[in-house]
């Protein structure tokens, strides 16, 4: 079967952050000696990809363990800090590989038994679960003045974080409110206000429109006619969607930018 | 280099997120374009031709750039090497925007972009991190800020 493995490698040696980095010793599978060496290796965990390197310098991968559908496990060998991968396939070999001591071991089982791409679909999934309650939570909260318990979440009244978008709507840097009694603004364009300075909220999609008008579908007061309605629906918290549209913006301003470059400087 | 071809013919035999047959080429000389079953498994998109068990070929779907080309038609290139593409040629033009909207989320890289957003979405909102529990908050591939590609 092909791989298009000059991509793989060039992702496993690209300056893109690796998720878990360390030599191990790996067990060499020998079938026609007995008695069992390890070889070290430079091992970097990407993703659910295990890559391993001769070097730690090496240019290029030695290898590559794929980690969908496995299982880690601390192994019975002769060896201390021992661990190995299998797989579901009877039959398959597993990876033996021993860490430099207790710490290290651990850390290794933990992110790789982590690693595989259908254990963060479903950390994914459950947090836009979570985001909508929270969005929903934050709506019936707004719409009860009272301390109801319908939410079940008194730590939103109570939270200082949240009072001000129930005081006051938000006037952001284009001019838009964005809050009113009604509804959830997608993530991108929440309240800068209660940020505490840790990150900048990412910026502000100039047709998002106040909640209060979504029903009309009309462009809130003060959104120039010449802005274009946003295809996506105020209440979108899925960051696919909100990708998408980003992406469709940029692509946009991109061809707009490109021609203008084709004209000559303007 | 070596890997587990083995454990990637098993996971080409998964129940996958989206199959289709697509008439595909290769980025190689004189290609032409051939009918295939293409099938997307976590972020791998294996290809078969459509009477055989076993696949042709696999892509793995990191750094990669899916474009949308002419009607019908989107094509996979790879950062290192972009004026490579394996061209795909769907029935419908719908189903082309199904495809290259599966392919687009289809990388870890993109899952990993989501969990960071909504985590800080939820923490902004309920002032809670919502990976605590999963006892994973600490590890530095979730942290705001980590990944900037």
């Amino acid at each position: 079967m092909k791989l298009n493995e000059r991509s793989v490698a060039h992702y496993a040696t690209c300056d893109s952050p690796a998720d878990h980095t360390g030599f191990l010793r790996k067990r060499v599978e020998r079938h026609h000696h007995h008695g069992t060496s390890y070889q070290r290796r430079w091992f970097v965990l990407k993703g659910n990809l295990l890559f391993y390197f001769e070097e730690r310098e090496s240019r290029e991968p030695m290898g590559l363990v794929v980690l969908e559908g496995c299982t880690v496990e601390l192994c019975e060998a002769a060896e201390e800090f021992a661990f190995a991968i299998r797989f579901d396939d009877a039959g398959a070999r597993a990876y033996v590989l021993v860490a430099d001591g207790q710490a290290a071991m651990e850390a290794w089982v933990k992110a790789l038994s982590r690693a595989s791409f259908d254990y963060m679909r479903l950390v994914v999934r459950e947090l836009e679960k979570q985001l909508e309650e929270a969005c929903k939570s934050l709506a019936a909260c707004r719409n009860s003045p009272r301390r109801s318990s319908s939410s079940g979440r008194k730590r939103h009244l109570s939270n200082p974080a949240l009072q001000p978008l129930q005081e006051k709507p938000t006037t952001l840097e284009n001019g838009y409110s964005t809050w009113s009694s009604g509804g959830c603004v997608a993530g991108g364009a929440t309240c800068p206000d209660h940020d505490v300075g840790q990150t900048k909220p990412p910026p502000l999609p100039p047709r998002r429109r106040s909640a209060a008008s979504s029903a009309t579908g009309s462009p809130a007061p003060g959104l120039s006619p010449a802005m274009l309605e946003s295809p996506v629906p105020p209440e979108t918290i899925c960051f696919s969607k909100l990708h998408n549209w980003y992406g469709q913006e940029i692509a946009v301003l991109r061809r707009e930018w490109q021609e203008r470059q084709k004209r000559g400087h303007p | 280099m070596r890997y587990n071809e083995r454990e990637l013919l098993s996971l080409a035999r998964q129940p996958a997120e989206k199959a289709a047959e697509i008439r595909m080429s290769v980025p190689k000389k004189g290609s032409v374009l051939k009918k295939r079953l293409v099938k997307l498994v976590v972020n791998f998109l294996f290809y078969f031709r459509t009477d055989e068990a076993e696949p042709i070929g696999a892509l793995l779907l990191e750094h990669c750039k899916i474009t949308k080309e002419e009607e019908n038609v989107f094509s996979i290139s790879f950062i290192e090497e972009p004026e490579r593409k394996y061209c795909f040629e769907c029935a419908t033009e719908e189903q082309c925007q199904e495809w290259v909207e599966a392919l687009r989320r289809a990388s870890y890289e993109f899952l990993r972009r989501s969990l960071i957003f909504y985590r800080n979405e939820i923490q902004k909102m309920t002032g809670k991190d919502p990976l605590e529990q999963y006892g994973i908050s600490e590890e530095a591939r979730f942290q705001l800020g980590a990944h900037r590609l």
